[in-house]
């Protein structure tokens, strides 16, 4: 099972998640799907309309920053860092 | 659901029965909803709401009492989208479905209108265009006909964006549409959205009126005579008009306003000749000479009239945008409206004396009322 880390932010809006949520996936994409099963709606609040990765967010899978296509290991860290904006 | 008719009217004057008074308040960091009594004398504030997501405007579905309210998006975690509260405020969902103009065109970015018309909820949205839903706000469909119209590529964009920030519908004939916008000006439909013709004769873009039927003009605010009957009005950033036959024709009728600059516009609910504008420092955008004051016709804007007695006449160097405005339908008519720096005003005598409602908001951006 991957770990994937959710931010604060996140969090909020689903506090069910909690702040850490393994999931059984092969693709960050695949990730999302069993996020948004397991949290109905959080997928629309990760992707645009569009079905792309919204556009103040980050995806990291082991350290490395990541696409909806990069592959996911059993043992990977997933982790979704929104970007700090002010205003 | 809310019953269905839950707003009360006294049908031979169409003056509602009011038990309690809804303000609807979009601000920057999301909407509020304020009750009041009766009398409208006290009032409560609840929220922000709508996940502090700047919300645009928040109104209310006449005919089965859900409230709505459009947000921009794009960044953070909520595209531009229309939240829904079926009870009147204490909780809302969110929906972007079908908010879109497809793959390879501009995203949704705001939702700038919401309105009950032609038997649908619509949306007016940024970049400009029109959304129908005929499920109650859970999902949208684009309203092709006007993104369609020959003129689309030369819209510009005013300095707030490319909007389409105004929706009126004729009570006469539901098929019958005015949209506004800024800065393609106003269009119209006879045929429910499938065609549109641009309507900005005689109305001033810079320093010339607009001669032809071009897709011009930056329209701040469009409004109808309670009537409907084609009577209508704007609020442009070069003036304030009138017209008689539709927007066939424009009237300006800023001569006697300290400035012909402002951005809402409101209309009394059973006398389509009394409307009110907020005249703003076209320069700097606040009240001019920082005196705060609505200003009233009750002649359709050949002679206006400052009110201003309760609101404050010195330092009030603060705007109203174009949806912060509104006035209810009871007897004697309410006005409110809320400002840039957080204000809310009220005046329960048309107008003639106000009082400060609540302050510390974050900057208003809408207010609508609803008397439930």
């Amino acid at each position: 099972m991957a770990t994937v880390l959710l931010p604060r932010t996140l969090v909020e809006l689903f506090p069910a998640a909690g702040g850490r949520v393994d999931v059984d996936a092969r693709s960050v994409g695949d990730v999302i799907e069993r996020l948004d099963a397991a949290y109905p709606g959080m997928g629309d609040r990760l992707l645009d309309a569009g079905s792309r990765l919204r556009r103040h967010l980050l995806l990291f899978v082991d350290q490395e920053r990541a696409t909806l296509d990069t592959a996911v290991g059993p043992r990977s860290e997933v982790r979704i860092i929104p970007a700090l904006s002010g205003g | 659901m809310v019953e269905e008719h839950m707003f009360y009217y006294a049908v031979e004057r169409n003056v509602p029965m009011a038990t309690t008074i809804l303000l609807l308040v979009g601000t920057k960091k999301g909407a509020f909803v304020l009750r009041g009594d009766a009398g409208r004398e006290s009032w409560t504030v609840d929220g922000p709401y709508c996940a502090n997501r700047p919300t645009l405007h928040v109104n209310a579905d006449p005919q089965t009492g859900q409230l709505f309210a459009g947000t921009a998006g794009i960044e953070q975690w909520y595209s531009a989208g229309v939240w829904r509260s079926a009870d009147l405020g204490k909780s809302w969902t969110f929906s972007d479905t079908g908010l879109t103009y497809g793959e390879g065109e501009p995203a949704v970015e705001k939702v700038w209108h919401l309105m009950r018309a032609d038997g649908a909820v619509y949306a007016g949205v940024e970049p400009a265009g029109l959304f129908r839903s005929d499920d109650g706000g859970q999902s949208w469909e684009h309203v092709h006909g006007l993104r369609d119209h020959p003129s689309r590529p030369e819209w510009m964009p005013g300095n707030g964006g490319l909007c389409l920030h105004s929706i009126v519908s004729d009570p006469a004939d539901r098929r019958r549409m005015w949209v506004g916008t800024s800065a393609a000006g106003a269009f119209y439909t006879e045929d429910g959205g499938a065609t549109w013709e641009p309507r900005n004769r005689s109305v001033r873009n810079l320093d010339e009126p607009i001669l032809d039927d071009s897709a011009a003009g930056c329209v701040h605010k469009l409004i109808s005579a309670p009537q409907g009957s084609g009577l209508l009005y704007q609020q442009n950033h070069f003036g304030v008009y009138r017209s008689r036959d539709g927007g066939a024709s424009w009237q300006e009728i800023s001569a006697g306003l300290p400035s012909d600059f402002g951005f809402p516009m409101g209309v009394h609910p059973r006398d389509g000749r009394t409307v009110f504008v907020v005249p703003l420092d076209g320069n700097g955008r606040f009240m001019p000479e920082g005196r705060a004051a609505v200003w009233r016709s009750r002649d359709a804007g050949d002679t206006w009239e400052r009110l201003d007695r309760g609101l404050p006449q010195e330092h009030a160097f603060t705007g109203v945008l174009r949806e912060g405005l509104a006035t209810d339908a009871l007897d004697p008519v309410g006005i409110y409206f809320g400002t840039n720096t957080g204000q809310l005003f009220g005046s329960r005598d048309e107008g003639e004396t106000w009082s400060q409602i609540v302050d510390y908001l974050p900057p208003i951006l809408s207010v609508e009322v609803a008397v439930v």
